[in-house]
């Protein structure tokens, strides 16, 4: 399998989560899902990324981005992919390009 | 075993034999922290991988297994131990726990549908548990290129890998 810049940390069934997925798919972005834990306290892996245990987060490594809570996160996407309905692997590619 | 009466046998396993190229597969593969799609082929990229069929977790083969490969220390080989169930990843993330595994070189494939089982020709239907199967107990070593090292498939019911056989196979693959 390829391996996908954006990982995204989610919970079964997290509705914010899910608000996450579906953004990601509108854009057709590649992303690797990671599931966590019910339970915050068993959540280290979320903490060491993004320094909370809630969840989703995603990290995006072509721009270094780690970033929680998924209006945030909307938003980041919105604003990285969403611009003038560019399509979303020339969006990827400009963003690495940019180094930003 | 050493009973006073034949254990139940099972039809002949048609799994793949040493030489053949193992099936690929993605699963959810958990560890104790998460669980992610995995390909097998990614893991063998990476070097051999010990794969081992087991009954679903909290059953007691799949207890006395983990148990056994985990005091052999069969993560400390260069190779890569992964077990697989039908057993959801909620399930194995209890295993790791119960079974002390969370700081051992250990991972656990999900496959609640027993397709895996059945494309390595190892499907055990569950007397008493309609709609359930499971695969039978198997243990495969798999090198870098997919082919299969070592392979052992259960021909009876119950029955338990031969642990000395497949720590052999995993020690030739890792020198």
């Amino acid at each position: 399998m390829s391996d996908p810049a954006i990982t995204l940390y989610r919970l079964q069934a997290c509705p914010f989560c899910e608000r996450v997925v579906r953004k990601l798919h509108e854009y057709d972005l590649q992303y690797r899902s990671r599931f966590v834990e019910p339970m915050h306290s068993d959540r280290d892996v979320v903490k060491r990324h993004s320094g909370v245990r809630t969840v989703p987060v995603i990290v995006d490594e072509n721009t270094g981005v780690t970033m929680a809570e998924s209006a945030n996160i909307v938003e980041y996407l919105d604003a990285t992919c969403g611009e003038h309905g560019v399509d979303a692997a020339a969006a990827d590619a400009t963003v690495a390009g940019e180094g930003s | 075993m050493d009973l006073e009466f034949d254990v139940v046998d099972l039809e002949e396993p048609a799994h793949p034999e040493e030489g053949d190229t193992a099936p690929d597969f993605t699963r959810p593969l958990v560890n104790d922290e998460y669980w992610e799609d995995v390909a097998l082929s990614e893991l063998t990229d990476d070097g051999p991988v010990a794969l081992v069929f087991h009954p679903m977790d909290g059953a007691f083969p799949a207890t006395y297994i983990w148990n056994e490969l985990r005091d052999r220390d069969l993560d400390a080989h260069d190779v890569t131990v992964v077990g697989l169930s039908i057993s959801s990843p909620y399930e194995h993330k209890t295993l790791i726990e119960e079974r002390d595994l969370a700081d051992r070189d250990i991972r656990f494939f999900s496959d609640p549908a027993n397709g895996v089982a059945a494309e390595y020709g190892i499907v055990n239907d569950l007397d008493g548990m309609t709609g359930i199967s499971e695969p039978r107990p198997a243990t495969f070593v798999i090198d870098e290129e997919r082919t299969v090292e070592y392979a052992w498939a259960a021909d009876q019911w119950p029955d338990f890998p031969d642990y000395d056989e497949f720590e052999a196979a995993v020690e030739r693959v890792s020198e």
